[in-house]
């Protein structure tokens, strides 16, 4: 274990792989979670069904599966997608399902006078999602929604078995190459922790300030 | 991309055989994790600091990592202290410390919904710490848990293709070695996830009816 700093670089090359994946992952399940939470209350009856079918399937099966099946059975179909991008894909789309519930459910949380108030005073539904129902919605979602970023996090370590050089991965190699298995894995599971926690704070901090105003209100 | 029925017909036996596994796997995480996060639930509750602090930061910590990292942990680290155990031991470990700090929350909220009265009725008929949670907490506390247990059940079922990561032959595995060496892809892998898919269904219907059954653990 002469040479740990340079074995700490590659396993911190892994953690920027890992803050890519998780953060582009988000992005990709929150985008996913409004279309198919929006989706399952949507007036037109084809729409709901469809996003019940992306919700059931990708809660149905495991983030595992998934992964493997858009790596290694795409292909097949003439979709060859980067490791990278199979990993964002499959990450976005399955936390994005749940998410889907936890829009929805906020949504509908909303009590039903304040639909009638937005119906009274001629709002379009544009302007009675955006001014009225997200506000209030919105604070409801972020704790579940920061939950989910790092059910997210945690599942980015899957991607490093369809050989993407992420944390876990870097520190498989450095067990590969110096028989050492205690500090690596340590390393990692501490460089997990943290961002778990940074992510957890972050979504605290939001929370503060989304809500803050709303104190009275509710 | 052509599916191959004849194909399906002869690897289903084997996949079959991997997920006759992945339900033993499955059924004993769920015997480890019940019984695990009860443990760090009452401990957790402990009025000795020095035992709730350190076992809230493990629990808080392994839910804050990886599951496969933690699998790794234990089967390529322990090996180095003298704990050599076999693939599937130490899924089943994994999986249920993993799970663990989940139940561990569902006992909390089920434990706390317990109304306090109860606590101070054990109390004033002198009935000690034991008698209290075996015969007043426990019976009250588990009902209402049992929906969110099952939930986790599910879920851990789900998880179990991580296993294959540790060179445990549950169903992702077979399907990879079939995969692996007939070259062929999209029937396993799909198969896998039809499998997935319809164990999971089967048990949504299985958890609505708990629901029903024993109602939803109030927040």
């Amino acid at each position: 274990m002469g040479d740990w700093s340079g074995y700490l670089a590659l396993i911190l090359q892994g953690a920027l792989v890992t803050a890519q994946l998780t953060v582009m992952g988000s992005a990709l399940a929150l985008v996913a979670a409004f279309v198919a939470g929006l989706g399952r209350i949507a007036p037109f009856a084809p729409v709901r069904w469809l996003a019940t079918v992306y919700i059931e399937f990708f809660r149905g099966t495991s983030i595992f599966v998934q992964l493997f099946w858009v790596y290694f059975v795409l292909p097949f179909a003439g979709i060859t997608l980067s490791p990278l991008m199979a990993g964002v894909m499959a990450l976005g789309l399955n936390v994005g399902a749940y998410g889907a519930e936890v829009v929805r459910g906020a949504i509908l949380s909303v009590p039903r006078d304040q639909y009638e108030a937005t119906v009274a005073l001629n709002l379009t539904k544009g302007q009675r999602m955006r001014h009225v129902i997200l506000p209030q919605a919105l604070p409801l979602m972020l704790p579940t929604f920061g939950n989910n970023a790092i059910e997210l996090l945690k599942a980015t370590a899957v991607v490093s078995l369809i050989s993407l050089t992420d944390m876990t991965f870097q520190a498989q190699v450095v067990r590969a190459q110096t028989g050492s298995t205690l500090i690596p894995f340590i390393t990692i599971l501490i460089l997990y922790f943290a961002m778990a926690t940074v992510i957890a704070s972050g979504v605290r901090a939001l929370e503060r300030r989304m809500t803050r105003g709303l104190d009275g209100v509710r | 991309m052509e599916w191959d029925w004849a194909f399906v017909a002869e690897i289903t036996p084997t996949l079959l055989e991997g997920l006759k596994l992945t339900l033993l796997i499955t059924a004993l995480s769920a015997v480890v994790a019940a019984a695990l996060g009860l443990l760090f639930a009452i401990l957790r509750r402990s009025k000795n600091r020095m035992v709730a602090g350190p076992v809230g930061l493990f629990v808080e910590f392994i839910r804050g990592t990886p599951l496969l990292v933690q699998l790794y942990f234990i089967f390529y680290v322990l090996p180095d202290v003298g704990i050599l155990l076999p693939p599937l031991v130490a899924g089943v470990i994994g999986m249920g410390l993993h799970y663990a700090t989940y139940t561990a929350e569902v006992y909390r909220a089920g434990i706390e919904n317990v109304p306090k009265g109860q606590w101070e009725a054990a109390r004033a008929t002198n009935l000690t710490a034991s008698q209290t949670w075996t015969h007043v907490i426990i019976p009250q506390a588990v009902p209402p848990m049992i929906p969110a247990l099952a939930n986790y059940l599910i879920a851990m079922f789900k998880e179990t293709p991580l296993l294959s990561a540790i060179t445990v032959l549950e169903l992702m595995n077979q399907a990879k070695s079939v995969a692996n060496s007939s070259y062929r892809y999209v029937e396993p892998m799909t198969l896998v996830g039809v499998f997935f898919l319809a164990m999971s269904l089967v048990s949504v219907v299985i958890l609505r009816w708990l629901e029903h059954r024993y109602g939803r653990l109030g927040k």
